[in-house]
């Protein structure tokens, strides 16, 4: 069991991560302390158009040997440790610190390939360390811990975001490691997830194909990979990407329109492998648009709700209205069909 | 030189009526009646186990056993081996055996492996009551997908090339008529329409009252060309170019005359009574490119309408052999393991030839993705498939789905006495004799196959739902859902597959 929340103003204005932190607080029972996170967007105005990496290093050694590698590689515009408040109960395990990068002699469209191919480089490595995130103008912040503690560690309340994420953890499949709580993290693609992925194999052997290396004992992984492949490689619109990672079943698909069953049939056929099959539901958030889905029987909770501008996902209705007490409209999304917001109604 | 008979016919006299039933029952001719002794004897040396006599008895006189003699006993020098020597040393010949390895030392690796099941956190779903999904479809597929957009509506852009329906991921392999009998060939049609899979109608041509069946048959192209002809092509939904079988790696096939009658020799185009000999190599195949050419070759014929697959027996080096297939334009990799069964092939060659199927589909599921090419061409395991389980497990190692031959004879009543070279089958399945065919009823013969298809495919959907996934797809090559016991660190490596425990 975990817990998942998503909060996005859709007019791209700035909201506090206390909204976040109380509504994920809200489900408290859903975790058992063995991890917390949360992602935020719109963090780093001062420095959005670089990728921002946050990462946690066990000691000095270890940083040097990661600034080594970011230095044969990218620009170092700034860099610094994140800020944490000194007293938590978390603050002596980790040295977390955030670096923004600029790609050197790649051009554009190859920089966000580029940065894929410096986080696993990096990871692989150097060991025991952990790339939160490695997206533009957000970052992720996690621990092992409570969701409240971590937000009390990172200072999440200090930072205003137009798209929250969070998250709190109950592992039973994987172990309890600070690199392994949610959000995860790929470019600007966050996820968090409720549920367990059992077509993970599968997955990770068709994501290896495109390059993407599963390295982090986490099934979570492979969503954000999907995603990325999916939506940024392959340019699927977010809606036939939601249809290959949850897609109707061939009695359904079988009685649709001769074009309607063409495409889906061929996204099933050539995208099977990329099917996540077993309980789950997710929050994406992305740049500019939040995503939430279950799968295809939904076998793990999602609310959805809105009020004005501000959009909600969560886990149980009683953490949206913790902070929102009177929407417009609640609802529960039907199994496997995404929820979008994005930033700008586009 | 004496050798014991390898069975023992033991009839009850007083339970024994003297109808002789089964000395007409019997096709191998073991049991006769004695006017002298005024009952019926067996000649044991001639009794090969078949249980004919036993089922056809009206008082059940008759029990047949393993003849309990001793051969002294020693470890190196089995009663197999030393039964073995003898019969060669009288014929100074290759020995024939029918169905397929007796080989048992070497481990069957699927009895190696175990599937996982959900527990708590992660929900069993009821296979009876929800959706579950078998559907597969056999063929190459693009590596992505391209959409037009318009306004707000999308639409499929890229083509994707010919594939086979299949309702579940099971097909009936490659089975001649001649090795089996029209009947069976005809139950196995059937069975397949009804289940919505595949039978492969094997090397010996199709009889043209398959035709009907044609949507439900992959017709082979092997290297006799038997019956090989552009409605043959036409007719069917797709092509295997068999290169090899399991049970015979690297050889050929040989169906004696006795059993090319009117309709065998109409339909295989060759005459009566001639024998019908399949070489070891195709003989325009000598080279990967040389098989790239006629797959090409059978694609321009049928327009680019069907898939072409190609069909080899699990040697040593499969992953790089099937590999250069898929880059050779082969739609689906039929591979087949060294417990493949057949009609006819040298026992050395079924005991001492080939790797097992988990292991080979293992090798080539990673070559193949490693090279990024697995999407191209789809994996078919075939030999020694014996079960739901098996199934499963050679879907979780990497194939998208199974074919089964051994099985669909047993279903149809097949007691594996492992004698279907001699065209004596006393079931009608695997003879040509008419008074032997009678005795396989087609109806029934479908039914029973189209049931065991339908058996297993129930239990691959309780497999999947215990797993906690819906979709077949998502077993494939999933082989965190394996665990093994009893295996060594290497045999592991190859599978992919982690000990149990861990």
């Amino acid at each position: 069991m975990c817990g998942i929340v998503g909060i996005l103003n859709e007019l791209g204005e700035v909201i506090s991560g206390k909204m976040v932190i109380q509504a994920t607080n809200a489900m408290e029972y859903r975790y058992n302390g063995l991890g917390g996170g949360f992602a935020g967007y719109g963090i780093y105005p001062e420095h959005k158009e670089f990728y921002a990496l946050h990462i946690l290093f066990p000691d000095r050694e270890r940083r040097n040997k990661v600034e080594e590698i970011l230095l044969e590689n990218v620009k170092i515009v700034h860099d610094e440790k994140i800020p944490i408040r000194e007293g938590s109960p978390l603050s002596s395990k980790y040295i977390p610190w955030r670096y923004f990068i600029d790609p050197l002699n790649t051009s554009p469209e190859n920089s966000d390939d580029a940065i894929i191919e410096l986080v696993m480089h990096i990871s692989s490595e150097v060991k025991d360390i952990a790339i939160l995130s490695s997206g533009k103008n957000m970052g992720v912040f996690k621990a092992t811990g409570y969701p409240r503690e971590v937000a009390d560690l990172f200072k999440i309340d200090e930072y205003n975001a137009y798209l929250w994420i969070g998250h709190g953890r109950y592992p039973t499949n994987t172990p309890g490691w600070w690199g392994g709580a949610h959000p995860f993290n790929i470019l600007d693609w966050s996820v968090v997830h409720n549920g367990e992925i059992s077509s993970y194999d599968t997955n990770r052997r068709f994501l290896q194909m495109w390059g993407y290396n599963c390295n982090l004992l986490t099934d979570t992984e492979v969503i954000a990979y999907v995603f990325d492949l999916l939506v940024r490689k392959h340019g699927l619109p977010l809606k036939l990407a939601a249809y290959a990672m949850a897609p109707p079943f061939w009695k359904q698909i079988d009685r649709l329109n001769e074009k309607e069953m063409k495409m889906i049939k061929a996204i099933r056929m050539v995208y099977g492998s990329a099917l996540l099959n077993g309980p789950f539901s997710i929050v994406v958030g992305r740049s500019n648009v939040m995503i939430g889905m279950t799968d295809r029987i939904k076998l793990r909770p999602l609310i959805a709700a809105k009020k004005g501008v501000m959009s909600f996902l969560s886990s149980e209705e009683s953490s949206i209205r913790s902070v929102c007490s009177d929407p417009d409209v609640i609802w529960s999304p039907k199994a496997g069909e995404p929820v979008v917001s994005t930033v700008g109604g586009k | 030189m004496f050798v014991p008979p390898e069975f023992k016919v033991i009839i009850d006299q007083e339970k024994c009526i003297r109808c002789k039933a089964c000395t007409i029952q019997c096709s191998f001719e073991a049991l006769s009646f004695s006017d002298e002794e005024g009952q019926i004897i067996a000649d044991n040396n001639k009794c090969v186990c078949c249980q004919r006599c036993m089922a056809m008895c009206p008082t059940k006189a008759i029990s047949v056993i393993k003849n309990p003699i001793v051969y002294a006993p020693h470890p190196t020098w089995t009663e197999e081996k030393r039964r073995d020597i003898y019969i060669q040393a009288q014929t100074g010949s290759a020995i024939l055996t029918g169905v397929g390895s007796t080989q048992s030392t070497i481990p069957y690796l699927f009895d190696h492996l175990l599937l996982d099941a959900c527990q708590v956190t992660n929900p069993a779903i009821d296979a009876i009551r929800e959706p579950m999904e078998l559907r597969t479809y056999i063929g190459r597929k693009p590596r992505r997908l391209e959409f037009k957009s318009l306004n707000e509506d999308y639409e499929l852009k890229t083509e994707i090339a010919p594939n086979l329906l299949m309702e579940t991921p099971i097909m009936i392999a490659g089975m001649s008529y001649g090795a089996i009998s029209l009947e069976a060939h005809k139950a196995c049609a059937m069975a397949a329409k009804e289940q919505g899979t595949f039978f492969n109608s094997g090397e010996g041509g199709l009889h043209t009252d398959q035709y009907i069946y044609g949507d439900h048959i992959i017709v082979q192209v092997a290297s006799g060309r038997f019956g090989v002809h552009m409605d043959y092509l036409n007719v069917a939904a797709a092509v295997e170019i068999k290169i090899g079988q399991g049970a015979k790696p690297g050889m050929g096939g040989h169906l004696p005359g006795e059993k090319i009658t009117e309709p065998i020799s109409q339909t295989r185009m060759i005459p009566v009574g001639t024998d019908a000999l399949s070489p070891a190599p195709q003989h325009d195949i000598y080279s990967i490119e040389d098989l790239s050419q006629l797959i090409y070759a059978i694609k321009e014929a049928t327009r680019y309408e069907k898939p072409v697959l190609v069909k080899i027996s699990a040697v040593h080096n499969s992953a790089a052999i099937a590999s250069g297939i898929v880059r050779g334009g082969a739609d689906a990799v039929v591979i087949d393991g060294f417990r493949g069964s057949t009609g006819a092939a040298p026992k050395v060659a079924e005991d001492h030839i080939g790797i097992p199927i988990a292991a080979a589909i293992a090798a080539v599921d990673d070559r193949l993705c490693n090279e990024g090419i697995r999407d191209e061409a789809s994996l078919i395991a075939s030999g020694g498939i014996r079960c739901a389980g098996d199934i499963a497990k050679a879907i979780a190692l990497g194939a998208d789905a199974v074919a089964i031959g051994m099985s669909v004879l047993i279903a149809m009543g097949c007691r594996i006495c492992k004698k279907c070279y001699t065209g004596r089958c006393p079931w009608g399945i695997a003879t040509q004799r008419p008074e032997l065919r009678k005795r396989l009823n087609i109806e029934i013969a479908a039914k029973r196959v189209s049931n065991l298809l339908a058996a297993w495919s129930l239990e691959l959907k309780e497999i999947l739902g215990a797993n906690g996934m819906n979709s077949i797809e998502s077993l494939r090559g999933n082989r965190e859902r394996l665990r093994a016991v009893g295996l060594d660190q290497p045999t592991l490596d190859v599978l992919g597959v982690k000990p149990a425990g861990r």
